[in-house]
C-alpha cells in the first residue's frame, strides 16, 4: 500500500537549477532585459546631459509657436503666421492625401497589370510584363527624380504649354485642367451620391434575397452603377443643368483659372502608384496562380461561365492569397511617401524637417513623425487583417 | 434488369459520339482515330496503361481538352468552338475528377448548391432540397454544414459525386476516381457509383477497378498510346481478350 501512495505521487526527479531548461530561460530573459534597459538608460542620460550643455530646449511648447514660413500647398488653410502644430497638420494631411490616393489608384493599376500578365493575349501579357519588370526594378527615389524631371525640367513653360486634352496643360508650373464652376447643386449632388452608394445596401440584400426565393438573377452590377451615376443626374436636372466650367487659360506667366496640381504633387503620386502597381501586379497574378487549375476545371464541368468562374470559386481563393502581402504593400507605399521630402513636395517629413531646422528640436520633431507613421501603419494592418480574417478559409 | 444492360435503347441515338477523333499535344499524337458511341444507360469503362489517352479522351467529351480533327456530338449537341454549345454540354454532362476539385472556400452544402444556383437559376431553397436529397443518396446526410478540409478522401469524393448529380445531369464521367483514394475508401466510393449505375445513368468511367468493371460495365474499351485498341462487352474482354497489348495489361493488373 505504501508502493501505492508513491506510485501516485511519482513524478521525475527536478535536475540542478542551472541545467532546468526553464529556468535557465528565465535567467537569460532578466539578463537580456537588464541590459537592454541599461543600455537605453545611458543613451537617454547622455543625450539629456548633452542638450542641458548646448541650452537645446525641449518639450512641445514649439508647437504653439509661429511657423514663419510657406507650404506650398495644403488641403487645410495655412499661412506663415499659424503655428508649428497646424504647420505639422498640413504636413499630415497632405501625406495622407497622397497616400490614401495612392493606395486606391495603385490597387487599380496592379490589379489590372496582374490580370494582364496571365491574359492570353500574347502582346497584353508582355506588355504587363515589361511594365512590371522596369518599373520594379528602379529604385523609387530614381522614379521620383525622373517624373519630377519630367514635369519640372523637360515639360515647357506655361507659354509653350502642352495641351494634352483639350482645355488640359501641362507646364513646368504643374497640371492644369478645368473644374465646373461651384453651383449648391454640386452639394445636392454629392449628398445624392451617398444617398444612392446606401441604397446599394438594400438593393443587394434585395437581390440575394430574389434570387433565393425565385433563382432569378438581378445584374447587381449594371443596376448599381445606375443609381449611382442615376440619382445625381436627377438632382442636377432638378437644379436645371447649372454647368459651367472654369477653364484654365494663360494670364502672364501662369494659368488662371480651372484647376492644378504642382509637379511635386504629380510627380509623387506618379512615382508611387507606377511604382507599388508592379508589387501589387506580381501579388494578384500570385493570388491566381495559387489557385489549382483544377478548381476552375471543376467549375467549368459544372457549366460555371468564366466570369462566375472567377467571382464565385478563384477570387474567394485568391483573396486570402492575396491580402496579407497588399497590406505590405500599402504600408510600403504609405511609408515611400515619405521620399516627398526629395522633390519638395510639403509632405509630413519635408514639414517637420524644416520645423527641426528653425527650431532645432530634432527629437521631438523625429519622434512625432515616427508615431505618426506607426499610427498610420498599424491603422492599416488593423483593416486588413480584419478584412483578412472575413475572407480566410476554414479547414479542419 | 440485365436484358436491360445487354441492349441499350438501340433507338434513341448516341448520347456521346465520337466519330475520327484526333488530338496532338505540339509534336506528341495524344488521341488517334477514336470512334466511341455510348448509348442512353449504358456503362462504358475505359482502361489502359497511364498516358494511353484515356483521361484525355474523357475530357474531350466536356471540352476541358479541346479536340483538333473528328466530331464529337454529345447528348445530340454538336461539340465545337461554339460557346453556347459547349456551355449546353457541359449543362448535361457531370464530372468526377481523380483530386475530387471541391471548393475548399465553400462549405458542402454550398458546393452542391452553387451550380445549380447560378447555372440552373434554382431558387436556393428548391437546389438546398435537391443538395439535401443527393447528400442522402451518397450517404452522407449529416456533413451538409463541414467543409471539405473536414472531411475525409472517401466523403470528399462522394460529395464531388453528388455536387454533380445535382446539376441532374444526363451523363456522368468519371477520371479515376478512386485514384486519390486510402485503399479502405475505396468501396464506399464505389458503393455510390453502383448504385448510380442500377439506376440507369449513362457512365463512362476511366478506373482500373476491375472488380467494378465486372460489376456494372456494358461495354470495356481498351486504350494504348492514343488508340482504342479492343472494345468487348466484360464478359469477353476479362475471358478472352483478343489483343496481345490488351492480354498484357490484364495480366499485368489481375495478377496480385
Amino acid at each position: 500500500m505504501a508502493s501505492d501512495e508513491a506510485a501516485l505521487t511519482l513524478a521525475p526527479a527536478r535536475p540542478a537549477p542551472w541545467r532546468d531548461p526553464k529556468l535557465r530561460a528565465i535567467a537569460y530573459q532578466i539578463v537580456f532585459v537588464a541590459a537592454v534597459v541599461g543600455a537605453v538608460g545611458f543613451l537617454v542620460h547622455n543625450m539629456l546631459g548633452n542638450i542641458s550643455r548646448q541650452n537645446i530646449a525641449t518639450g512641445f511648447g514649439f508647437l504653439r509657436k509661429e511657423a514663419a514660413f510657406g507650404i506650398g500647398e495644403s488641403l487645410i488653410p495655412y499661412s506663415p503666421a499659424d503655428t508649428y502644430g497646424r504647420a505639422f497638420l498640413v504636413g499630415l494631411s497632405n501625406t495622407l492625401y497622397v497616400a490614401a490616393l495612392g493606395i486606391v489608384l495603385a490597387t487599380i493599376l496592379g490589379t489590372v497589370m496582374g490580370l494582364a500578365r496571365l491574359s492570353g493575349n500574347w502582346l497584353v501579357a508582355k506588355l504587363a510584363q515589361i511594365y512590371v519588370e522596369t518599373f520594379r526594378n528602379i529604385p523609387l527615389l530614381l522614379q521620383l527624380f525622373f517624373w519630377w524631371g519630367l514635369l519640372n525640367t523637360a515639360a515647357p513653360a506655361p507659354r509653350q504649354a502642352w495641351q494634352v486634352l483639350p482645355d488640359v496643360f501641362v507646364s513646368n508650373r504643374g497640371i492644369a485642367y478645368p473644374v465646373p464652376v461651384a453651383s449648391p447643386a454640386y452639394k445636392w449632388m454629392a449628398l445624392a451620391v451617398v444617398v444612392a452608394l446606401a441604397l446599394l445596401v438594400p438593393l443587394r440584400r434585395w437581390a440575394a434575397a430574389r434570387q433565393a426565393a425565385t433563382g432569378r438573377q438581378f445584374p447587381r452590377g449594371w443596376a448599381g452603377l445606375g443609381i449611382v451615376l442615376g440619382l445625381p443626374l436627377i438632382v442636377f436636372v432638378a437644379f436645371g443643368a447649372p454647368f459651367a466650367l472654369s477653364v484654365p487659360s494663360l494670364h502672364g506667366f501662369n494659368f488662371s483659372g480651372g484647376s492644378a496640381v504642382s509637379p511635386e504633387f504629380a510627380a509623387l503620386l506618379l512615382g508611387l502608384v507606377i511604382y507599388s502597381g508592379t508589387f501589387i501586379a506580381e501579388i494578384v497574378r500570385a493570388g491566381i496562380l495559387a489557385v489549382s487549375w483544377g478548381q476552375s476545371e471543376a467549375a467549368m464541368a459544372l457549366g460555371l461561365k468564366s466570369g462566375q468562374r472567377m467571382r464565385l470559386v478563384v477570387l474567394p481563393q485568391a483573396l486570402r492569397v492575396i491580402v496579407p502581402p497588399l497590406t505590405s504593400q500599402y504600408l510600403s507605399l504609405t511609408k515611400n511617401s515619405s521620399l516627398a521630402v526629395a522633390i519638395g513636395f510639403p509632405d509630413l517629413v519635408s514639414i517637420a524637417n524644416t520645423t527641426m531646422n528653425q527650431t532645432g528640436q530634432a527629437i521631438e520633431g523625429i519622434a512625432m513623425i515616427m508615431a505618426v507613421y506607426l499610427f498610420i501603419s498599424l491603422s492599416i494592418s488593423l483593416a486588413m487583417n480584419l478584412y483578412n480574417r472575413a475572407v480566410a478559409l476554414v479547414e479542419r | 434488369m440485365s436484358d436491360a444492360k445487354a441492349t441499350p435503347g438501340p433507338t434513341q441515338g448516341a448520347m456521346i459520339e465520337l466519330q475520327a477523333v484526333h488530338k496532338w499535344y505540339g509534336d506528341f499524337h495524344v488521341l488517334r482515330d477514336i470512334n466511341l458511341q455510348v448509348q442512353k444507360g449504358e456503362k462504358v469503362v475505359v482502361c489502359g496503361p497511364s498516358g494511353s489517352g484515356k483521361s484525355t479522351m474523357i475530357r474531350c467529351v466536356n471540352r476541358l481538352e479541346e479536340h483538333q480533327q473528328g466530331r464529337i456530338v454529345v447528348a445530340g449537341i454538336e461539340l465545337n468552338a461554339d460557346m453556347k454549345n459547349i456551355e449546353a454540354i457541359r449543362r448535361e454532362v457531370g464530372m468526377v475528377f481523380q483530386q475530387f476539385n471541391l471548393f475548399p472556400h465553400l462549405t458542402v452544402l454550398q458546393n452542391l448548391t452553387l451550380a445549380p444556383i447560378w447555372v440552373r437559376k434554382l431558387p436556393k431553397k428548391e437546389a438546398e432540397e435537391t443538395a439535401r436529397y443527393y447528400l442522402e443518396r451518397v450517404r452522407i446526410p449529416d456533413q451538409a454544414d463541414k467543409y471539405p478540409g473536414q472531411l475525409s478522401g472517401g466523403q470528399q469524393q462522394r460529395v464531388a459525386i453528388a455536387r454533380s448529380l445535382c446539376m441532374k445531369p444526363e451523363i456522368m464521367l468519371f477520371d479515376e476516381p478512386t485514384s486519390a483514394l486510402a485503399p479502405e475508401m475505396i468501396k464506399e466510393v464505389l458503393d455510390v457509383m453502383i448504385g448510380l449505375a442500377e439506376d440507369g445513368m449513362t457512365m463512362v468511367c476511366v478506373t482500373h477497378e476491375m472488380g467494378f468493371a465486372r460489376t456494372v460495365a456494358d461495354m470495356m474499351v481498351f486504350m494504348d498510346r492514343g488508340e482504342v485498341i479492343e472494345r468487348a462487352p466484360p464478359k469477353d474482354f476479362f475471358a478472352n481478350p483478343k489483343n496481345e497489348r490488351t492480354r498484357t495489361f490484364l495480366s499485368q493488373i489481375l495478377t496480385h
